[in-house]
C-alpha cells in the first residue's frame, strides 16, 4: 500500500539574475516581473487584485487602534524596493548560522527549507513520512492560500502581491510526522538598497495528522535597513495537530511585521510558540480562529526588548464553536529606552458554550526609560463560558529580589535570576523539545546583552531537560 | 546548650526603634542571643514581633530609626540583606515568596558564593538532598522553581533546607510554627536544636505557641508588648503564659 504523499512544495519564483537585482518600488511594473510563464494564472490573477486593493487602501496609521502605541507613521514604505533575486552564496552563509550558531543537528529535521530573500530553495533529507517531497506544487495551493488569511490590511495585500514564492506545508490525513520541519528565512546584508521581503508560508493538516514546525527568521545585524512583511496561515484538519515555533532575530536596523491567522477543527490542537529578540520594530499579529467543536489553542509568546527596539505582540482568540478551549501567555521585559505593546482579544461568538479562554500577559520594566504597554480585550456573546485575564508591567517584584537577596545573593545576581527565571518560566513551555536548546541560548545570549554577564547556574527549564530526558528520575514537574 | 558569650560574640540588638508607614512600632528593643542559644519572643498580635524580624534583616518598608544591631564584631545597622546574610543573619519569614523559574540550588549557590562556606553545586545539591531527607521534605520539590505551588508546610520544610545549607551563625524566626502539622513542627523544631550544637547555631524564635519548644529547647522567653520587651525568663515563662495569657502584660 502506498504511503500518503506528504508535500513541502516551493512556489516556483522567477528567473533569477546572475549577482540579483532590485526593484525600486511597489508598482505594477514590478508585479509583472514576478509574474512570469510558470507562474500559475490564478496566483498572476491574484497578485494583481491584491496590488490594486493595496494601491486603493490607506497605508497603516497610528490613529487606528490595531496600530495605537506604535512607531508605524514612521514606516515610509517608498523607502523600500522589492527584491525578488539574491546574491549567491547568501544561502550557505545561511546554513552555516543554522549549523554553527543555533547548534541545529540537521539529522533531528524531517525537511528543511531555507527562504533566503527572493528565493526557496529546497534541501534536506528528502523524505517524509515515508514520502518523497520537494515537488513544486503550487497550483495545489490554490484554494488554501489566502483561506485563512482574507482582505486584510494594506501590508498584507503587499504580501499577496510581492511574495516572491511561498512555503506549503501540506500534510494528508492521517499522517504523524516524527521530526519536526525546519522553515528558515534569511535576511543578507549585502544590499545598497533597503530590501523589503514577504515571506509566505501555508500550512494545511489533514484529518488526524500531527507536524510540527520550527521557523527561524533571521540574518546578520549590520544591514542597513530592510522591511520584512511575513504572512503565515495554517488550517488544522479534525483531530489534527499542529506546533509552530517562531523565533526572530532580525537586525536592529529591519522592520518586522508579521502576521498569521489559523482556523482549528474539530477536536484539533494549535500551539504556537513566539520568540522575538531582534528588529527595530517588531510586530507579531496572530489570530486564531476554533472552528469546530473541542478545538484548542495555546498561544505562548516571549519578547525582550534592548536599546530603542519596539515590540508589539497583537492577539485575537476567536471561539466560534462549543466546547473550545484557548490559553495563551505572553511574557516580556524591556530594557533600556525600548518599549512593548500587548494587545489580545478574547471573543466567544454566539453558540461557543462552555467555552474556556485565558489570557495572561506579564511585562518587566528593567530601566527608567523602558515603557510596556498591556492591553486586553474580552468580547463575549455567550453565558456558559470561562474566561479569565491578568496582566502585569511593572519593575522586578520588590519581595522577591528581597527573599533571594535575603540568603546573601548580591543584588545583581538577584536580579540576573529572577529575570532569567521569569524568561524560563515560559521558554520552558516550548511545544517543540527539539528546538529547546536554542531558544534558550538565543534567549541566553539577549539576555546577557541586556543585563551584562549571566550565573551560570541552573534553572527551572535545566530541572525540566533533566525531566524530559530521564537523567534525574525525581524530576518535578516544571510548569 | 547555652555557652557563655564571651566579650562581643552573640547577636546583639540595643534600644532598636523601628517604624513602618511613618508610625513607631517598636520602641527600644534590647535583646542578647549567644551561640547554640535558643531565645523565644512571644507576645500578642501586634505587639511588633514581626517588625523585630523585618528590621534585624533588613526588609524594605521596615525603617530602623535608632539603635544597633550587631553580629559578633559587625553592625548590621545599615547593611544591605545580603550583606546581614553573608555576616551570618539569615531569618525566616511568614509567607515565603514563590520565585517563578528560579531554582534553590542556584540560590544557595550564588549566596555562598565568595563565603566560608564556598560550594560547589554538587556539594550544594548533595547538601539539600540530605537535608531534604532530614525535615521530610520530597526531593522532587527540590526541582522545582522555588517556592512555587508549595503547601505551607512544605514551603516552612525549604526554609527549612535552606538554613541548613547556608548555616548562618544566627537565624530568626517569624512564626515558623504556622501551617505546619504537629509532625512536621516536631521535625523542624529538632532539627533546630541539633543545629546550634552542630555549627553553634543561635535562634531568636517568635511564636504564639509554646508547641515549638517540646523539641526545641529554649534558654530564654521574652515577652513583647506594644514595641517592648516587658518580661524576660528561662523556659517556665512560656508555659506560664499558656496559662496566663498576655492581659497581665497588657
Amino acid at each position: 500500500m502506498p504511503l500518503p504523499s506528504c508535500r513541502v512544495s516551493i512556489g516556483s519564483g522567477p528567473e533569477i539574475p546572475v549577482g540579483g537585482s532590485i526593484l525600486s518600488s511597489f508598482t505594477a511594473e514590478n508585479l509583472r516581473t514576478l509574474n512570469h510563464q510558470d507562474t500559475p494564472k490564478w496566483l498572476c490573477e491574484r497578485r494583481v487584485e491584491s496590488y490594486n486593493a493595496f494601491e486603493s487602501m490607506p497605508r497603516p496609521s497610528e490613529k487606528e487602534e490595531v496600530w495605537r502605541y506604535t512607531p508605524i507613521d514612521a514606516l515610509d514604505l517608498d523607502a523600500y524596493s522589492i527584491l525578488p533575486a539574491l546574491p549567491r552564496g547568501a544561502s550557505e552563509v545561511g546554513q552555516g548560522y543554522l549549523e554553527k550558531e543555533l547548534f541545529f543537528e540537521p539529522t533531528r529535521w524531517s525537511s528543511t527549507v531555507s527562504g533566503d530573500l527572493g528565493q526557496r530553495e529546497f534541501s534536506g533529507n528528502g523524505l517524509v513520512g515515508g514520502a518523497k517531497v520537494g515537488g513544486l506544487e503550487l497550483d495545489a495551493a490554490e484554494e488554501s492560500l489566502g483561506s485563512v488569511m482574507r482582505g486584510g490590511d494594506a501590508l498584507v495585500r503587499l504580501n499577496d502581491a510581492f511574495h516572491p514564492d511561498a512555503v506549503v506545508v501540506d500534510i494528508p490525513d492521517g499522517v504523524r510526522l516524527g521530526a519536526p520541519i525546519l522553515i528558515y528565512t534569511w535576511l543578507p546584508d549585502s544590499f545598497e538598497t533597503r530590501p523589503a521581503y514577504f515571506p509566505r508560508t501555508l500550512v494545511r493538516v489533514g484529518e488526524g495528522s500531527d507536524v510540527r514546525i520550527v521557523e527561524v527568521v533571521s540574518g546578520p545585524l549590520r544591514v542597513k535597513g530592510a522591511l520584512v512583511v511575513p504572512v503565515t496561515e495554517i488550517v488544522v484538519g479534525d483531530g489534527g495537530s499542529v506546533s509552530y515555533v517562531t523565533l526572530q532575530t532580525l537586525g536592529s536596523n529591519v522592520w518586522h511585521i508579521a502576521r498569521s491567522a489559523s482556523r482549528v477543527g474539530e477536536r484539533a490542537k494549535l500551539k504556537l510558540f513566539t520568540v522575538g529578540l531582534g528588529s527595530h520594530y517588531d510586530r507579531v499579529r496572530v489570530d486564531v480562529s476554533l472552528v469546530g467543536r473541542g478545538a484548542s489553542s495555546e498561544l505562548n509568546s516571549v519578547y525582550l526588548g534592548r536599546d530603542d527596539q519596539v515590540h508589539d505582540i497583537r492577539t485575537q482568540q476567536d471561539h466560534n464553536a462549543p466546547q473550545t478551549t484557548s490559553d495563551l501567555l505572553c511574557k516580556g521585559a524591556v530594557a533600556d529606552s525600548s518599549r512593548s505593546v500587548y494587545s489580545g482579544l478574547i471573543r466567544i461568538s454566539h453558540g461557543a458554550v462552555r467555552s474556556e479562554a485565558m489570557q495572561t500577559n506579564h511585562n518587566l520594566v528593567l530601566d527608567e526609560s523602558a515603557h510596556a504597554d498591556s492591553v486586553p480585550n474580552l468580547d463575549i456573546k455567550e453565558n456558559d463560558v470561562r474566561c479569565s485575564h491578568a496582566s502585569t508591567v511593572g519593575p522586578i517584584d520588590e519581595d522577591r529580589r528581597f527573599y533571594v537577596e535575603s540568603r546573601g545573593v548580591p543584588p545583581e545576581t538577584a536580579e540576573r535570576l529572577i529575570v532569567m527565571g521569569f524568561f524560563d518560566d515560559i521558554v520552558s513551555k516550548c511545544p517543540i523539545e527539539e528546538a529547546d536548546s536554542f531558544l534558550r541560548a538565543e534567549v541566553g545570549s539577549g539576555l546577557k546583552d541586556a543585563l551584562g554577564e549571566l550565573p551560570g547556574l541552573p534553572n527551572a527549564a535545566d530541572a525540566g531537560q533533566e525531566h524530559r530526558s530521564g537523567s534525574t528520575g525525581s524530576a518535578g514537574q516544571v510548569r | 546548650m547555652s555557652s557563655a558569650s564571651k566579650g562581643s560574640i552573640g547577636l546583639k540588638v540595643h534600644g532598636l526603634k523601628a517604624e513602618v508607614g511613618g508610625h513607631e512600632v517598636l520602641h527600644g528593643i534590647d535583646l542578647e542571643v549567644g551561640p547554640g542559644e535558643v531565645h523565644v519572643v512571644m507576645g500578642p498580635n501586634g505587639s511588633g514581633k514581626s517588625t523585630l524580624a523585618h528590621s534585624l534583616v533588613g526588609r524594605p518598608g521596615t525603617n530602623v530609626t535608632a539603635g544597633e544591631i550587631r553580629v559578633d564584631d559587625v553592625e548590621l545597622t545599615g547593611m544591605a540583606s545580603f550583606e546581614r546574610a553573608r555576616a551570618g543573619l539569615v531569618a525566616v519569614l511568614q509567607q515565603p515568596v514563590e520565585v517563578p523559574g528560579v531554582l534553590l540550588e542556584s540560590v544557595l549557590v550564588s549566596a555562598l558564593s565568595g563565603t566560608d562556606r564556598e560550594l560547589t553545586l554538587e556539594g550544594v545539591r548533595r547538601c539539600m538532598g540530605e537535608e531534604a531527607a532530614a525535615i521530610g521534605l520530597e526531593p522532587a520539590i527540590l526541582r522545582r522553581p522555588l517556592n512555587v505551588d508549595l503547601s505551607g508546610g512544605e514551603m516552612k520544610r525549604n526554609e527549612m533546607v535552606q538554613i541548613a545549607a547556608l548555616r548562618p551563625k544566627y537565624c530568626v524566626l517569624d512564626e515558623i510554627d504556622s501551617g505546619l502539622d504537629v509532625d512536621a513542627l516536631g521535625m523542624v523544631a529538632s532539627r533546630l536544636e541539633r543545629a546550634t550544637g552542630e555549627w553553634g547555631l543561635g535562634v531568636l524564635a517568635i511564636t504564639h505557641f509554646e508547641r515549638l519548644l517540646v523539641e526545641l529547647k529554649a534558654d530564654a522567653v521574652h515577652v513583647m508588648v506594644d514595641g517592648r520587651i516587658v518580661r524576660s525568663g528561662g523556659p517556665e515563662l512560656a508555659q506560664e503564659l499558656e496559662h496566663t495569657g498576655y492581659r497581665p502584660y497588657g
